[in-house]
Protein backbone atom coordinates (compact mmCIF):
# COMPACT_ATOMS: atom_id res chain seq x y z
CA UNK A 1 0.00 0.00 0.00
CA UNK A 2 0.86 3.17 -0.53
CA UNK A 3 0.83 5.89 2.68
CA UNK A 4 0.72 9.80 2.83
CA UNK A 5 1.93 11.27 5.66
CA UNK A 6 0.41 14.36 7.53
CA UNK A 7 1.81 16.47 9.27
CA UNK A 8 0.94 19.93 11.25
CA UNK A 9 3.41 21.99 13.07
CA UNK A 10 2.82 24.26 16.54
CA UNK A 11 5.55 26.30 17.30
CA UNK A 12 6.46 28.41 20.18
CA UNK A 13 8.12 31.64 19.76
CA UNK A 14 9.42 33.88 22.18
CA UNK A 15 8.92 37.15 21.66
CA UNK A 16 11.33 39.83 21.85
CA UNK A 17 10.52 41.92 24.77
CA UNK A 18 11.99 43.08 27.87
CA UNK A 19 9.85 41.95 30.53
CA UNK A 20 7.93 38.52 30.93
CA UNK A 21 3.98 38.73 29.77
CA UNK A 22 2.54 39.31 32.83
CA UNK A 23 5.09 41.34 35.15
CA UNK A 24 7.80 43.85 35.05
CA UNK A 25 10.66 40.79 35.49
CA UNK A 26 13.31 41.25 32.89
CA UNK A 27 13.60 37.91 30.62
CA UNK A 28 16.95 38.50 29.78
CA UNK A 29 18.62 35.11 28.84
CA UNK A 30 21.50 33.25 30.93
CA UNK A 31 21.12 34.99 34.43
CA UNK A 32 21.83 33.34 37.45
CA UNK A 33 18.78 31.04 38.87
CA UNK A 34 16.03 32.85 39.83
CA UNK A 35 17.17 35.91 40.22
CA UNK A 36 14.54 37.20 37.29
CA UNK A 37 11.68 35.14 39.32
CA UNK A 38 9.55 37.62 40.48
CA UNK A 39 6.51 37.48 42.78
CA UNK A 40 3.95 36.81 39.46
CA UNK A 41 6.63 34.37 38.32
CA UNK A 42 6.35 32.28 41.83
CA UNK A 43 2.83 32.79 42.25
CA UNK A 44 2.69 33.69 45.51
CA UNK A 45 -0.57 34.46 47.00
CA UNK A 46 -2.29 38.02 46.26
CA UNK A 47 -0.23 38.81 42.73
CA UNK A 48 -2.17 39.65 39.80
CA UNK A 49 -0.85 39.63 36.52
CA UNK A 50 -1.06 42.70 34.44
CA UNK A 51 -0.25 42.12 30.16
CA UNK A 52 2.64 43.24 28.54
CA UNK A 53 1.69 45.97 25.78
CA UNK A 54 4.87 44.89 23.86
CA UNK A 55 4.00 41.24 23.56
CA UNK A 56 0.40 42.31 22.60
CA UNK A 57 2.01 44.59 19.29
CA UNK A 58 3.91 41.62 18.54
CA UNK A 59 1.27 39.16 18.31
CA UNK A 60 -0.63 42.45 15.90
CA UNK A 61 2.46 42.27 13.88
CA UNK A 62 2.77 38.55 13.40
CA UNK A 63 -1.21 38.40 12.26
CA UNK A 64 -0.30 41.72 10.09
CA UNK A 65 2.49 39.47 8.45
CA UNK A 66 0.65 36.38 7.65
CA UNK A 67 -2.67 38.58 7.06
CA UNK A 68 -5.03 36.88 9.50
CA UNK A 69 -8.02 38.31 10.98
CA UNK A 70 -6.91 39.77 14.55
CA UNK A 71 -9.71 39.33 17.15
CA UNK A 72 -10.90 43.03 18.17
CA UNK A 73 -11.45 40.53 21.48
CA UNK A 74 -9.77 37.71 22.54
CA UNK A 75 -9.82 36.02 25.88
CA UNK A 76 -6.90 34.57 28.11
CA UNK A 77 -7.58 30.92 30.08
CA UNK A 78 -6.04 28.70 32.01
CA UNK A 79 -4.54 25.97 30.90
CA UNK A 80 -4.54 23.74 34.64
CA UNK A 81 -2.02 20.77 34.99
CA UNK A 82 0.39 20.45 37.85
CA UNK A 83 4.40 20.33 37.31
CA UNK A 84 6.74 21.98 39.21
CA UNK A 85 8.20 23.92 37.04
CA UNK A 86 4.46 25.74 36.63
CA UNK A 87 4.09 27.36 40.49
CA UNK A 88 0.38 28.35 39.79
CA UNK A 89 -1.05 24.83 39.01
CA UNK A 90 -2.10 26.42 35.53
CA UNK A 91 -0.41 28.30 32.38
CA UNK A 92 -2.21 31.65 31.34
CA UNK A 93 -3.22 31.02 27.82
CA UNK A 94 -5.85 31.18 25.01
CA UNK A 95 -8.29 28.88 24.64
CA UNK A 96 -11.39 29.63 22.53
CA UNK A 97 -10.76 33.28 21.02
CA UNK A 98 -7.05 33.43 20.46
CA UNK A 99 -5.57 37.01 19.51
CA UNK A 100 -4.59 35.79 16.19
CA UNK A 101 -7.06 33.72 13.67
CA UNK A 102 -6.93 32.24 10.02
CA UNK A 103 -4.11 33.59 7.85
CA UNK A 104 -1.58 31.64 5.79
CA UNK A 105 2.22 31.12 4.78
CA UNK A 106 3.32 30.30 1.02
CA UNK A 107 6.21 28.18 2.06
CA UNK A 108 9.27 27.16 -0.77
CA UNK A 109 10.30 23.67 -1.25
CA UNK A 110 13.52 23.18 -2.25
CA UNK A 111 14.22 20.25 -5.12
CA UNK A 112 15.31 17.19 -3.92
CA UNK A 113 16.93 14.63 -6.26
CA UNK A 114 14.63 14.35 -9.34
CA UNK A 115 11.57 16.43 -8.04
CA UNK A 116 11.46 20.03 -8.80
CA UNK A 117 11.35 22.97 -6.20
CA UNK A 118 7.63 23.87 -5.56
CA UNK A 119 6.00 26.98 -3.50
CA UNK A 120 3.14 25.57 -1.20
CA UNK A 121 0.79 27.98 1.03
CA UNK A 122 0.38 26.61 4.46
CA UNK A 123 -2.50 27.21 5.98
CA UNK A 124 -2.30 29.02 9.91
CA UNK A 125 -5.34 27.50 12.27
CA UNK A 126 -4.10 30.25 15.27
CA UNK A 127 -1.94 32.25 17.24
CA UNK A 128 -2.36 32.86 20.30
CA UNK A 129 -0.18 34.27 23.69
CA UNK A 130 0.95 32.58 26.35
CA UNK A 131 3.60 32.29 29.01
CA UNK A 132 6.54 29.81 29.62
CA UNK A 133 6.96 27.38 32.20
CA UNK A 134 10.15 27.81 33.94
CA UNK A 135 13.10 24.88 34.12
CA UNK A 136 13.52 21.80 36.32
CA UNK A 137 17.33 21.18 36.80
CA UNK A 138 17.55 17.09 37.33
CA UNK A 139 21.41 17.08 37.22
CA UNK A 140 22.03 19.33 40.63
CA UNK A 141 25.98 18.44 40.72
CA UNK A 142 26.81 22.02 40.37
CA UNK A 143 24.40 23.44 42.84
CA UNK A 144 25.02 20.94 45.75
CA UNK A 145 23.69 17.82 44.90
CA UNK A 146 20.80 16.64 47.14
CA UNK A 147 19.27 13.35 46.79
CA UNK A 148 15.89 12.45 45.05
CA UNK A 149 15.83 16.56 44.57
CA UNK A 150 15.13 18.08 41.65
CA UNK A 151 15.94 21.72 41.49
CA UNK A 152 13.02 24.37 39.92
CA UNK A 153 14.50 28.20 37.91
CA UNK A 154 11.62 30.11 37.42
CA UNK A 155 14.06 33.08 35.72
CA UNK A 156 12.06 31.58 32.49
CA UNK A 157 8.52 31.39 34.24
CA UNK A 158 6.12 34.03 32.64
CA UNK A 159 8.28 34.67 29.40
CA UNK A 160 6.18 35.95 26.31
CA UNK A 161 5.47 33.25 24.03
CA UNK A 162 3.26 32.98 20.43
CA UNK A 163 2.16 29.89 20.06
CA UNK A 164 1.50 29.28 16.10
CA UNK A 165 -0.79 26.65 15.02
CA UNK A 166 -0.46 24.94 11.36
CA UNK A 167 -3.44 23.21 9.60
CA UNK A 168 -2.46 19.47 9.17
CA UNK A 169 -1.35 21.19 5.37
CA UNK A 170 2.34 19.44 4.94
CA UNK A 171 2.79 15.98 3.66
CA UNK A 172 6.55 15.63 3.66
CA UNK A 173 9.39 16.44 6.18
CA UNK A 174 11.22 18.39 3.19
CA UNK A 175 7.52 20.24 3.45
CA UNK A 176 7.63 20.90 7.16
CA UNK A 177 11.38 22.13 7.42
CA UNK A 178 10.73 24.72 4.58
CA UNK A 179 7.56 25.72 6.78
CA UNK A 180 9.49 25.99 9.88
CA UNK A 181 12.28 27.93 8.45
CA UNK A 182 9.96 30.21 5.99
CA UNK A 183 8.68 30.85 9.50
CA UNK A 184 11.99 31.01 11.38
CA UNK A 185 12.93 33.91 8.71
CA UNK A 186 9.44 35.56 9.22
CA UNK A 187 9.57 36.47 13.36
CA UNK A 188 13.01 37.31 12.53
CA UNK A 189 12.02 39.58 9.61
CA UNK A 190 9.26 41.62 11.59
CA UNK A 191 11.44 41.73 14.55
CA UNK A 192 9.04 39.97 17.17
CA UNK A 193 11.63 36.94 17.66
CA UNK A 194 14.90 36.58 17.72
CA UNK A 195 15.02 32.77 16.20
CA UNK A 196 17.99 31.68 18.36
CA UNK A 197 16.76 28.36 18.72
CA UNK A 198 20.01 26.94 21.12
CA UNK A 199 18.39 29.54 23.68
CA UNK A 200 15.31 27.98 22.99
CA UNK A 201 13.80 31.18 21.36
CA UNK A 202 12.11 29.06 18.35
CA UNK A 203 10.65 25.57 19.73
CA UNK A 204 8.44 23.10 17.22
CA UNK A 205 6.15 20.53 18.01
CA UNK A 206 5.49 18.42 15.12
CA UNK A 207 2.01 15.91 14.85
CA UNK A 208 2.56 13.26 12.47
CA UNK A 209 0.05 10.72 11.06
CA UNK A 210 -0.07 8.73 8.06
CA UNK A 211 -2.85 7.40 6.21
CA UNK A 212 -3.33 5.25 2.79
CA UNK A 213 -2.63 7.96 -0.27
CA UNK A 214 -6.03 9.04 -1.87
CA UNK A 215 -7.98 8.39 1.48
CA UNK A 216 -9.74 11.41 3.64
CA UNK A 217 -9.87 10.31 7.12
CA UNK A 218 -6.93 11.56 9.19
CA UNK A 219 -4.73 8.84 10.83
CA UNK A 220 -3.89 9.05 14.47
CA UNK A 221 -1.28 11.32 15.30
CA UNK A 222 1.58 11.41 17.97
CA UNK A 223 3.38 14.27 18.54
CA UNK A 224 7.07 15.29 18.47
CA UNK A 225 7.70 17.30 21.43
CA UNK A 226 10.32 20.33 21.87
CA UNK A 227 12.34 19.87 18.50
CA UNK A 228 15.04 23.03 18.29
CA UNK A 229 16.83 21.98 15.31
CA UNK A 230 15.75 21.62 11.63
CA UNK A 231 18.36 18.77 11.14
CA UNK A 232 16.43 16.95 13.78
CA UNK A 233 13.33 17.98 12.75
CA UNK A 234 13.69 16.70 9.62
CA UNK A 235 15.26 13.21 10.72
CA UNK A 236 12.47 12.82 13.87
CA UNK A 237 9.96 13.29 11.08
CA UNK A 238 11.37 10.40 8.96
CA UNK A 239 11.90 8.16 11.71
CA UNK A 240 8.21 8.61 12.92
CA UNK A 241 6.82 8.46 9.44
CA UNK A 242 8.61 5.03 9.00
CA UNK A 243 7.78 3.72 12.58
CA UNK A 244 4.14 4.62 11.83
CA UNK A 245 4.01 2.68 8.56
CA UNK A 246 5.51 -0.28 9.89
CA UNK A 247 3.78 -0.41 13.06
CA UNK A 248 0.54 -0.26 10.92
CA UNK A 249 1.83 -3.12 8.13
CA UNK A 250 2.87 -5.49 10.63
CA UNK A 251 -1.31 -4.93 11.96
CA UNK A 252 -0.37 -2.60 14.84
CA UNK A 253 -2.22 0.71 15.65
CA UNK A 254 -1.24 3.79 16.14
CA UNK A 255 -1.77 5.24 19.94
CA UNK A 256 -2.55 9.24 20.52
CA UNK A 257 0.57 10.11 22.04
CA UNK A 258 3.58 12.53 22.42
CA UNK A 259 6.95 11.45 21.77
CA UNK A 260 10.64 12.50 22.16
CA UNK A 261 12.96 12.40 19.40
CA UNK A 262 16.57 11.25 20.85
CA UNK A 263 19.44 12.78 18.73
CA UNK A 264 22.06 10.19 19.63
CA UNK A 265 19.76 7.26 17.75
CA UNK A 266 17.72 9.35 15.49
CA UNK A 267 14.67 7.68 17.36
CA UNK A 268 11.52 8.70 18.78
CA UNK A 269 10.33 7.12 22.01
CA UNK A 270 6.71 7.91 23.32
CA UNK A 271 7.05 10.37 26.83
CA UNK A 272 3.34 9.72 28.05
CA UNK A 273 -0.02 9.05 27.73
CA UNK A 274 -2.07 11.48 26.56
CA UNK A 275 -5.63 10.30 28.05
CA UNK A 276 -5.68 12.14 31.30
CA UNK A 277 -2.79 14.28 30.81
CA UNK A 278 -4.66 16.09 28.13
CA UNK A 279 -7.90 16.98 30.57
CA UNK A 280 -6.69 20.90 30.78
CA UNK A 281 -9.90 22.04 32.34
CA UNK A 282 -9.65 25.67 30.73
CA UNK A 283 -11.89 28.08 31.72
CA UNK A 284 -11.47 31.90 31.19
CA UNK A 285 -8.84 33.45 33.56
CA UNK A 286 -10.90 35.59 35.74
CA UNK A 287 -7.50 37.57 36.58
CA UNK A 288 -7.41 39.02 33.46
CA UNK A 289 -9.85 41.11 31.31
CA UNK A 290 -10.91 40.37 27.65
CA UNK A 291 -7.63 42.05 25.35
CA UNK A 292 -9.07 44.60 23.20
CA UNK A 293 -7.55 45.48 19.99
CA UNK A 294 -9.29 48.02 17.74
CA UNK A 295 -8.40 49.31 13.99
CA UNK A 296 -6.47 52.15 15.51
CA UNK A 297 -4.22 49.85 17.33
CA UNK A 298 -3.73 47.53 14.18
CA UNK A 299 -3.44 50.32 12.00
CA UNK A 300 -0.35 52.22 14.68
CA UNK A 301 1.22 48.79 13.84
CA UNK A 302 0.93 48.34 10.54
CA UNK A 303 2.50 52.25 9.88
CA UNK A 304 5.59 50.34 11.45
CA UNK A 305 5.90 47.32 9.61
CA UNK A 306 8.83 46.27 7.51
CA UNK A 307 8.22 45.85 3.74
CA UNK A 308 7.57 41.93 4.10
CA UNK A 309 10.17 39.47 2.09
CA UNK A 310 7.23 38.72 -0.78
CA UNK A 311 6.53 42.37 -1.15
CA UNK A 312 10.53 42.84 -1.10
CA UNK A 313 11.43 40.09 -3.35
CA UNK A 314 8.79 41.64 -5.98
CA UNK A 315 10.45 44.67 -5.99
CA UNK A 316 13.91 43.36 -6.29
CA UNK A 317 12.95 41.73 -9.39
CA UNK A 318 11.62 44.58 -10.77
CA UNK A 319 13.58 47.44 -9.71
CA UNK A 320 16.99 45.64 -10.19
CA UNK A 321 15.73 43.35 -13.23
CA UNK A 322 17.08 40.14 -10.32
CA UNK A 323 15.93 36.59 -11.38
CA UNK A 324 13.13 35.37 -9.29
CA UNK A 325 16.05 32.94 -7.63
CA UNK A 326 18.22 35.54 -6.62
CA UNK A 327 15.51 37.66 -5.61
CA UNK A 328 14.43 34.93 -3.47
CA UNK A 329 17.53 34.16 -1.98
CA UNK A 330 18.28 37.61 -0.56
CA UNK A 331 15.10 37.96 1.13
CA UNK A 332 15.76 34.99 2.83
CA UNK A 333 16.91 37.28 5.83
CA UNK A 334 16.28 41.14 6.24
CA UNK A 335 20.02 41.94 7.46
CA UNK A 336 20.95 39.96 4.25
CA UNK A 337 18.15 41.90 2.04
CA UNK A 338 19.59 45.42 3.82
CA UNK A 339 23.12 44.45 3.39
CA UNK A 340 22.83 44.23 -0.48
CA UNK A 341 20.05 47.63 -0.80
CA UNK A 342 23.17 49.27 1.49
CA UNK A 343 25.93 47.75 -1.33
CA UNK A 344 23.82 48.80 -4.55
CA UNK A 345 22.72 52.42 -2.38
CA UNK A 346 26.88 52.87 -2.45
CA UNK A 347 27.33 52.29 -6.43
CA UNK A 348 27.65 49.09 -7.30
CA UNK A 349 25.99 46.93 -10.14
CA UNK A 350 22.60 44.92 -9.25
CA UNK A 351 23.22 41.78 -10.89
CA UNK A 352 26.78 42.10 -9.71
CA UNK A 353 26.20 43.08 -5.92
CA UNK A 354 23.89 39.85 -6.15
CA UNK A 355 26.25 37.71 -7.85
CA UNK A 356 28.99 38.63 -5.05
CA UNK A 357 26.71 38.80 -1.88
CA UNK A 358 25.04 35.06 -2.37
CA UNK A 359 28.15 33.55 -4.06
CA UNK A 360 31.67 34.67 -2.43
CA UNK A 361 30.45 36.39 0.58
CA UNK A 362 27.58 33.55 1.62
CA UNK A 363 30.13 30.85 1.01
CA UNK A 364 32.56 32.85 3.54
CA UNK A 365 29.82 33.15 6.16
CA UNK A 366 28.57 30.03 5.52
CA UNK A 367 31.94 28.37 6.28
CA UNK A 368 32.77 30.43 9.41
CA UNK A 369 29.46 29.98 10.81
CA UNK A 370 28.66 33.88 10.69
CA UNK A 371 25.72 36.13 10.22
CA UNK A 372 26.00 38.92 7.70
CA UNK A 373 26.14 41.30 10.26
CA UNK A 374 29.61 39.94 11.17
CA UNK A 375 30.60 40.31 7.97
CA UNK A 376 34.20 41.72 8.07
CA UNK A 377 33.60 43.23 4.75
CA UNK A 378 31.05 46.52 5.03
CA UNK A 379 28.68 47.29 2.23
CA UNK A 380 30.65 50.68 1.48
CA UNK A 381 33.23 48.67 1.09
CA UNK A 382 31.80 46.06 -1.45
CA UNK A 383 30.24 48.29 -3.48
CA UNK A 384 33.65 49.65 -3.91
CA UNK A 385 35.34 46.76 -4.91
CA UNK A 386 32.74 45.80 -7.59
CA UNK A 387 32.99 49.99 -8.58
CA UNK A 388 36.64 48.94 -9.36
CA UNK A 389 35.62 45.79 -11.42
CA UNK A 390 33.29 47.96 -13.51
CA UNK A 391 35.46 51.06 -14.49
CA UNK A 392 37.92 47.82 -15.54
CA UNK A 393 40.53 49.18 -12.85
CA UNK A 394 40.52 45.04 -11.69
CA UNK A 395 39.64 41.93 -13.79
CA UNK A 396 36.91 39.70 -11.71
CA UNK A 397 39.91 37.04 -11.17
CA UNK A 398 41.54 40.22 -9.49
CA UNK A 399 38.73 41.08 -7.88
CA UNK A 400 38.32 37.77 -6.16
CA UNK A 401 42.02 38.44 -4.69
CA UNK A 402 41.19 41.51 -3.32
CA UNK A 403 37.99 40.00 -1.58
CA UNK A 404 40.19 37.68 0.30
CA UNK A 405 42.11 40.15 1.32
CA UNK A 406 39.34 42.12 2.75
CA UNK A 407 37.63 39.26 4.21
CA UNK A 408 41.49 39.12 6.26
CA UNK A 409 41.27 42.79 7.38
CA UNK A 410 44.23 43.78 5.04
CA UNK A 411 42.57 47.19 4.19
CA UNK A 412 40.58 48.84 1.92
CA UNK A 413 39.92 47.92 -1.60
CA UNK A 414 42.26 50.62 -3.54
CA UNK A 415 44.85 50.23 -1.27
CA UNK A 416 44.56 46.51 -1.61
CA UNK A 417 44.82 46.71 -5.14
CA UNK A 418 47.85 49.20 -5.22
CA UNK A 419 49.89 46.87 -2.38
CA UNK A 420 49.24 43.98 -5.03
CA UNK A 421 49.67 45.33 -7.95
CA UNK A 422 46.39 44.10 -9.08
CA UNK A 423 45.69 47.35 -11.26
CA UNK A 424 44.44 46.08 -14.92
CA UNK A 425 46.47 47.45 -17.96
CA UNK A 426 44.43 49.10 -19.79
CA UNK A 427 46.33 51.23 -21.54
CA UNK A 428 45.60 50.42 -25.34
CA UNK A 429 49.57 51.13 -26.41
CA UNK A 430 51.14 48.47 -23.84
CA UNK A 431 48.98 46.14 -24.86
CA UNK A 432 49.76 46.31 -28.36
CA UNK A 433 53.08 46.21 -27.67
CA UNK A 434 52.42 43.11 -25.45
CA UNK A 435 50.88 41.29 -28.57
CA UNK A 436 52.98 42.21 -31.18
CA UNK A 437 55.72 40.80 -28.69
CA UNK A 438 53.66 37.26 -28.25
CA UNK A 439 53.04 37.77 -32.23
CA UNK A 440 56.58 37.75 -32.83
CA UNK A 441 57.32 34.92 -30.65
CA UNK A 442 55.08 32.63 -31.71
CA UNK A 443 54.70 32.25 -35.48
CA UNK A 444 54.31 28.77 -35.37
CA UNK A 445 50.48 29.74 -33.70
CA UNK A 446 50.00 32.45 -36.10
CA UNK A 447 50.34 30.07 -39.08
CA UNK A 448 48.15 27.22 -37.20
CA UNK A 449 45.29 30.26 -36.24
CA UNK A 450 45.48 31.67 -40.29
CA UNK A 451 44.95 27.86 -41.23
CA UNK A 452 41.32 27.91 -39.47
CA UNK A 453 42.22 26.70 -35.94
CA UNK A 454 40.60 28.62 -33.79
CA UNK A 455 42.27 26.98 -30.51
CA UNK A 456 44.94 28.51 -31.46
CA UNK A 457 43.29 32.22 -31.10
CA UNK A 458 42.66 31.16 -27.35
CA UNK A 459 46.67 29.97 -26.85
CA UNK A 460 47.81 33.37 -28.05
CA UNK A 461 45.24 35.36 -25.50
CA UNK A 462 47.39 33.19 -23.20
CA UNK A 463 50.31 33.52 -24.26
CA UNK A 464 49.24 38.18 -24.11
CA UNK A 465 47.99 37.63 -20.19
CA UNK A 466 51.32 35.55 -19.44
CA UNK A 467 53.59 38.28 -20.83
CA UNK A 468 51.48 40.45 -19.17
CA UNK A 469 51.91 38.83 -15.92
CA UNK A 470 47.76 38.40 -15.66
CA UNK A 471 47.30 42.39 -15.61
CA UNK A 472 46.32 42.97 -19.03
CA UNK A 473 42.68 43.78 -19.40
CA UNK A 474 41.45 40.46 -21.25
CA UNK A 475 38.64 42.00 -23.50
CA UNK A 476 41.40 44.67 -24.99
CA UNK A 477 43.61 41.73 -25.49
CA UNK A 478 40.96 40.18 -27.91
CA UNK A 479 39.84 42.67 -29.54
CA UNK A 480 43.69 44.38 -30.15
CA UNK A 481 44.28 40.30 -31.34
CA UNK A 482 41.40 39.97 -33.44
CA UNK A 483 42.68 43.00 -35.12
CA UNK A 484 46.30 42.04 -36.04
CA UNK A 485 45.48 38.79 -37.05
CA UNK A 486 42.94 39.74 -39.66
CA UNK A 487 45.44 42.35 -40.94
CA UNK B 1 -26.23 15.98 34.12
CA UNK B 2 -25.81 13.03 36.73
CA UNK B 3 -22.28 12.70 38.48
CA UNK B 4 -20.76 9.66 39.54
CA UNK B 5 -18.46 8.88 42.33
CA UNK B 6 -15.72 7.82 39.47
CA UNK B 7 -16.81 11.71 38.29
CA UNK B 8 -15.50 13.14 41.46
CA UNK B 9 -12.94 10.54 42.28
CA UNK B 10 -11.25 12.04 38.74
CA UNK B 11 -12.00 15.23 39.24
CA UNK B 12 -10.19 15.37 42.54
CA UNK B 13 -7.29 13.58 41.03
CA UNK B 14 -6.94 16.29 38.45
CA UNK B 15 -7.19 18.95 41.34
CA UNK B 16 -4.48 17.26 43.66
CA UNK B 17 -7.16 16.96 45.84
CA UNK B 18 -7.17 13.87 48.17
CA UNK B 19 -10.87 12.56 49.02
CA UNK B 20 -11.88 9.63 50.74
CA UNK B 21 -14.81 7.21 50.13
CA UNK B 22 -17.52 9.15 52.25
CA UNK B 23 -15.80 12.34 51.04
CA UNK B 24 -16.87 11.38 48.15
CA UNK B 25 -20.49 10.70 48.47
CA UNK B 26 -20.85 13.71 50.34
CA UNK B 27 -19.16 16.02 47.27
CA UNK B 28 -21.44 14.16 44.85
CA UNK B 29 -24.72 15.50 46.59
CA UNK B 30 -22.95 18.85 46.60
CA UNK B 31 -21.69 19.16 43.27
CA UNK B 32 -25.05 17.91 42.56
CA UNK B 33 -26.97 20.53 44.12
CA UNK B 34 -24.76 23.20 41.99
CA UNK B 35 -25.12 21.43 38.53
CA UNK B 36 -29.11 21.49 39.33
CA UNK B 37 -28.64 25.36 39.68
CA UNK B 38 -26.82 25.47 36.55
CA UNK B 39 -29.53 23.41 34.57
CA UNK B 40 -32.06 26.04 36.59
CA UNK B 41 -29.74 29.03 34.65
CA UNK B 42 -29.65 27.82 31.50
CA UNK B 43 -33.44 27.30 30.99
CA UNK B 44 -33.24 31.41 30.52
CA UNK B 45 -33.18 32.30 26.60
CA UNK B 46 -30.19 34.24 26.17
CA UNK B 47 -30.45 34.39 22.54
CA UNK B 48 -28.52 37.17 20.87
CA UNK B 49 -26.49 37.74 23.87
CA UNK B 50 -22.81 37.60 23.54
CA UNK B 51 -21.10 35.42 25.89
CA UNK B 52 -19.02 37.47 28.53
CA UNK B 53 -15.22 35.81 29.96
CA UNK B 54 -15.74 38.25 32.87
CA UNK B 55 -18.21 39.83 34.79
CA UNK B 56 -16.88 43.01 34.55
CA UNK B 57 -17.56 44.93 31.14
CA UNK B 58 -14.03 46.52 30.64
CA UNK B 59 -11.05 45.69 29.00
CA UNK B 60 -7.55 44.64 29.76
CA UNK B 61 -5.27 47.22 31.05
CA UNK B 62 -1.41 46.87 29.60
CA UNK B 63 1.75 47.57 31.12
CA UNK B 64 4.64 49.43 29.49
CA UNK B 65 7.30 47.19 28.53
CA UNK B 66 9.46 48.53 31.07
CA UNK B 67 11.62 45.96 34.03
CA UNK B 68 10.24 47.19 36.98
CA UNK B 69 11.35 43.59 39.26
CA UNK B 70 14.22 44.16 40.98
CA UNK B 71 15.83 40.68 42.07
CA UNK B 72 14.29 39.53 45.52
CA UNK B 73 15.59 35.83 45.34
CA UNK B 74 17.41 35.95 48.95
CA UNK B 75 14.04 37.31 49.92
CA UNK B 76 11.81 34.95 48.50
CA UNK B 77 13.69 32.06 49.29
CA UNK B 78 13.76 32.27 53.23
CA UNK B 79 9.56 31.00 52.65
CA UNK B 80 10.69 28.36 50.46
CA UNK B 81 8.65 25.62 51.70
CA UNK B 82 10.85 22.92 53.67
CA UNK B 83 11.87 19.37 52.70
CA UNK B 84 9.86 17.96 55.16
CA UNK B 85 12.41 15.54 56.33
CA UNK B 86 13.19 16.99 59.96
CA UNK B 87 14.70 19.91 58.44
CA UNK B 88 13.19 23.49 59.28
CA UNK B 89 15.46 24.98 56.69
CA UNK B 90 14.13 26.18 53.27
CA UNK B 91 14.72 23.99 50.62
CA UNK B 92 16.85 25.94 48.38
CA UNK B 93 20.62 24.99 46.48
CA UNK B 94 22.56 27.11 44.35
CA UNK B 95 19.78 29.27 43.89
CA UNK B 96 17.03 26.87 42.99
CA UNK B 97 13.92 25.58 44.65
CA UNK B 98 14.04 21.91 45.77
CA UNK B 99 11.35 19.57 44.78
CA UNK B 100 11.04 15.86 45.36
CA UNK B 101 12.45 14.29 42.08
CA UNK B 102 10.68 14.52 38.44
CA UNK B 103 11.74 12.65 35.20
CA UNK B 104 9.76 12.13 32.81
Amino acid sequence: MEWEVVIGLETHTQLKTNTKIFSGASIKYGAEPNTQACEVSLALPGVLPVLNKEAVQCAIKFGLAINAHIAPRSVFARKNYFYPDLPKGYQISQFELPVVGKGAVTIQVPAVGKNAAYEKVVNITRAHLEEDAGKSVHDLKNNGAVEGMSGIDLNRAGTPLLEIVTEPDMRSAAEAVAYAKKLHELVQWIGICDGNMQEGSFRCDVNVSVRPKGTEKLGTRREIKNLNSFKFMQQAIEYETRWQIETLEDGGSIQQSTVLFNPDTGETRAMRSKEEANDYRYFPDPDLLPLVITEADKARVQADMPELPEAMKARFEAQYALSSYDANAITTSRDLANYFVAVVDAGADAKQAANWVMGSLAAKLNAADMSINDSPINAQQFAQLLKRVGDNTISNNAAKQVFEAMWNAEGEVDGIIEAKGLKQESDTGAIEAIVDEVLAANPAMVEEFKAGKEKAFNALVGQAMKASKGKANPAQVNEILKIKLST
Amino acid sequence: MALSIEDIKKVAHLARIEVSDSDAAATLTKLTGILGLIEQMQAVDTTGIEPMSHSQDLSQRLREDVVTKTNLRDEFQKNAPVLGNGSTEPAVAGGLYLVPKVIE
